[in-house]
């Protein structure tokens, strides 16, 4: 068995013991804890890997957690089809350097039908692409346990969401009646076919996340960092060219300076006009901002409470 | 989500606020309350007021509630779940954050209702401190008392009472000063039953104004203190256990070749260093740490909360479950405890049906032998019951399968805490903080048709040993006595024999005579020394015994 290769440390050592430990250092303590109960608990976990922000950290995480052991599940990426190409690179890179095993889930039916958000709406859309083919790739492989990054401060449901997210036979949650979750005693007895989703950055909010990847020289996607790109130009949406349907008739792209908050499909993910082009620049900009950072996702807003929705069905 | 004025600020170094921002740490409170109390105004004032809201989710709410129009329903704005905003209650614990340039703060945001008193217990497991709000014009209500009654019981020693609505009361200082009084009493009451002493610190606020709740406000010029959020800023953060016994449950043997064996785990209490011994328990063995081995290189030292991997100077046989801990300080290996239980499971507790236990990072099956009492928390009174309904909180003794390392819940947060999981529904059915850890020989249920209920329920007493000493004519006369007043001994010889029968619920009676020493009685541990010129003063110190021991029911105390 090989051990993990890694660039030799860089981050500072933690405090000596008459030193307070930063709000980082004990984040990342209780992340870890989690990530080892899991591969502990469950039979057949996986970790949900989705390129972003959020995950790279939650894979950091999980090489501390079990070194110098690999990491003991494999990373599962659901692929909508829509992604942005600098993504599936760096996915696969990612993968390569860390050591761990990558699956790839896509729901080809949905795909090869020409499933879009313009043909359909974003929610039936995501239903399909995401909601879908995640459901299918948990029961094909059989995964008891599956890891996301999701974090509490992202939207008003998650908020009362457990770090371990009891799930039915059907995936699905249910918000009024869940597992009561005291200390870091988790529950993680389910029956066959039982699912328990985990989510060890709960208590992470975007600027600890940031700050995170700048302490740690994480890596992240190019597109975070601001750049002259392409976009189709909407009032204030700036809508990346990566897809051909989106555009309307007659709509031409302009070069602006931008960059992306938080990633997802192309067609529903909006930059924002913003010169932030290093880590300690989107950390400034953060704190300016005055919208959250799924804003700019088309697909969270279309209805109130729509999350919660989407999360009953089985949505992350 | 910090300041927005920092980066207006022309000298803004995003280098030193980064630099500040490593210096920051953490604090975890929890707040309990209903929507009509003004919780959600207040919450919504800390977040709103230090700038921890985006416009867009002010946006989404804005015109929505049921405020004068301009004004920002915060409810609807903490108040995540559909059902909650269709029937305008709190339901479920949610999770709130925030922060300021001093401090990162996670708030366990709870509702306050009897039937609710299970996710106050969520809410306060992780808390380092409590926000109790009462509503200036009602005074203390049964809901504060319940909230503080429960962090007290879950271990948050800092509870700060924001006294709401002060402007309904024209921001009168007497009726502040009275609720003070009233609280600040109840909440020693309450430190005494709980075993944790309360330290509370008084704030008169008026949330929907923001009034001593981010800055501090002239409509009360006789308030001297500092505003909510700079108390919040001042309170130690995690109870300091670094300088408790070292605690290391294991979560994970890492075996990547056959050149490295570690131990994974969390430290949860104390500290370790590089050479120091430790000792494995249950089994018992003690080995040298040798290397403490982290992702970001060894290190020479860590304490808690810092999650390692420790490596040892010995192959011992050590798996998940196990607690390493400081030779000289260890936990107590036992099969039997009493625990302070909330029952959060739809179905009552049922005496000797089999649970889960999950104590640290293992799952021992076991068994509700008896029940001691329930909390009224109304009264604080202890009433005899034979169940725990679903918000009920009670002291129970457990009987566990097999012996784990245990340590009492006061003194150590951590190891002190188990979960009661139902092995058929999967459900958790209970947590429970340990008060007391039992050594020795320890009773197995014995299953029949009987259940060791009924039994106790017959004979007024559960199984035990009254060890008699002194001249044999005052161990006669005491059996005697204790037999006319319904509690009946069964006189053994040898130690063994008293064992199987307090094995099999029986009471032994364990008599050493001795004509020269003086009457002595001993039971679990306790022992009284008897003046045997007083017949009547000697019984009724034994029956006092046997209650302490936990061995006599309730209802034979109430018939004495």
């Amino acid at each position: 068995m090989t051990t993990v290769v890694r660039e030799p440390s860089r981050s500072t050592p933690p405090s000596s013991a008459d030193q307070r430990l930063s709000h980082l250092r004990l984040l990342e303590a209780e992340s870890i804890h989690i990530l080892r109960e899991v591969a502990a608990e469950f039979a057949k976990p996986v970790m949900l890997y989705s390129i972003g922000k959020d995950s790279s950290v939650m894979l950091r995480l999980a090489q501390k957690a079990f070194y110098p052991a690999p990491i003991p599940f494999p990373l599962l990426h659901i692929d909508t089809g829509f992604k942005f190409a600098e993504m599936l690179t760096f996915r696969d890179q990612t993968a390569r350097s860390v050591g761990a095993e990558l699956l790839v889930w896509r729901n080809e039916p949905a795909i090869a039908a020409g499933t879009n958000p313009m043909v359909l709406d974003t929610k039936r859309c995501c239903g399909l692409l995401k909601t879908q083919a995640l459901l299918d790739a948990l029961s094909h492989y059989g995964f008891d346990a599956a890891l996301g990054g999701a974090r509490r401060d992202e939207e008003k449901s998650r908020a009362k969401e457990r770090i371990y997210s009891f799930r039915d036979t059907a995936g699905q949650w249910d918000p009024k009646n869940q597992r009561p979750e005291l200390w870091n005693l988790f529950n993680a007895r389910i029956h066959p076919g039982e699912s328990i989703r985990v989510f060890p950055l709960s208590n992470w909010t975007e600027m600890d996340v940031w700050q995170y990847i700048h302490e740690e020289k994480i890596s992240v996607v190019d597109l975070y960092f601001a750049k002259e790109r392409p976009m189709y130009v909407r009032g204030d949406i700036l809508l990346p060219i990566e897809q051909a349907f989106v555009a309307r008739f007659g709509e031409r792209p302009q070069l602006v300076k931008s960059r992306l908050r938080s990633l997802g499909c192309s067609p529903c993910t909006g930059a924002i006009r913003s010169d932030a082009d290093s880590l300690p620049a989107i950390i400034a900009e953060l704190l300016s901002f005055r919208s959250s950072e799924r804003a700019n996702r088309v697909i969270d807003h279309d209805q109130e409470g729509s999350m919660e929705l989407k999360k009953r069905e089985g949505y992350f | 989500m910090a300041s927005a004025p920092l980066v207006q600020d022309s000298t803004f170094s995003i280098d030193e606020f980064l630099a500040q921002e490593r210096g920051k740490d953490l604090l975890r409170f929890s707040t309990a309350g209903s929507v009509d109390d003004g919780k959600s105004t207040l919450i919504g004032r800390l977040l709103y007021d230090s700038q921890s809201i985006y416009d867009d989710q002010v946006r989404s709410i804005e015109g929505k509630g049921t405020t004068a129009p301009g004004q920002i329903d915060f409810a609807l704005l903490t108040d995540g779940l559909r059902a909650e905003r269709e029937q305008g209650i709190t339901i479920d614990v949610a999770y709130r954050y925030f922060s300021t340039a001093r401090r990162k703060f996670i708030i366990a945001d709870t509702p306050g209702h009897e039937q609710y008193t299970r996710n106050m217990a969520t809410g306060a497991s992780t808390a380092d401190a409590a926000v109790v709000l009462i509503d200036a014009r009602k005074g203390v209500l049964p809901q504060s008392r319940r909230h503080a009654y429960i962090v007290s019981l879950l271990g948050v020693r800092h509870i700060l009472v924001a006294v709401n609505k002060m402007d309904l009361i024209d921001f009168n200082p007497e009726i502040f000063r009275a609720i003070e009084l009233e609280f600040g009493a109840l909440l020693s009451q309450i430190g005494v039953h709980t075993g944790t002493r309360v330290e509370p610190v008084f704030v008169p606020v008026c949330a929907l104004a923001g009034d001593n709740v981010v800055h501090r406000s002239d409509t009360m010029p006789w308030y001297s203190g500092p505003p909510l959020l700079q108390l919040l800023e001042s309170l130690p953060s995690a109870i300091d256990t670094r300088s408790s016994g070292f605690r290391f449950p294991v979560q994970r043997v890492v075996r990547p070749d056959s050149n490295f064996r570690g131990f994974a785990g969390q430290i949860v209490s104390g500290a370790i260093r590089s050479g120091d011994t430790i000792t494995v328990l249950p089994s018992g063995r003690s080995a040298k740490v040798t290397r403490i081995v982290t992702y970001d290189g060894d290190l020479d030292q860590a304490h808690v909360p810092l999650s390692v991997t420790l490596a040892l100077d010995q192959e011992l046989d050590i798996s998940r479950g196990d607690l390493l801990v400081a030779s000289d300080r260890p936990a107590t290996v036992t099969r039997r405890c009493k625990a302070a239980l909330v029952w959060m499971g739809r179905a009552p507790l049922e005496l000797n049906r089999r649970y889960l236990l999950k104590h640290t990072s293992q799952t021992v099956p076991a068994v509700i032998a008896f029940l001691d009492h329930r909390v009224d928390l109304g009264s604080l009174e202890h009433r005899p019951v034979e169940t725990l309904g679903m918000n009920d909180i009670g002291v129970a003794t457990i009987e566990l399968f097999r012996p784990i390392a245990l340590d009492r819940y006061a003194e150590h947060r951590n190891t002190g805490a188990i979960i009661l999981i139902d092995p058929e529904s999967n459900s958790t059915v209970a947590a429970g903080m340990v008060t007391e850890v039992f050594t020795g020989e320890t009773a197995m249920p014995v299953a029949g048709p009987v259940s060791a209920a009924e039994r106790i329920a017959r004979w007024g007493h559960r199984g035990g040993i009254l060890t008699l000493s002194g001249p044999s004519e005052f161990i006669d006369r005491v059996e005697r006595s204790l037999f006319v007043t319904n509690i009946v001994t069964i006189r053994c010889v040898e130690a063994e024999e008293a064992q199987w029968a307090s094995r099999h619920g029986l009471l032994a009676l364990l008599a050493t005579p001795s004509e020269t020493a003086s009457l002595r009685a001993r039971a679990n541990d306790q022992e009284v020394a008897l003046d045997s010129g007083d017949p009547a003063q000697v019984v009724a110190s034994v029956r006092q015994l046997l209650s302490r021991a936990g061995i006599t029911v309730p209802q034979t105390e109430a018939g004495s």
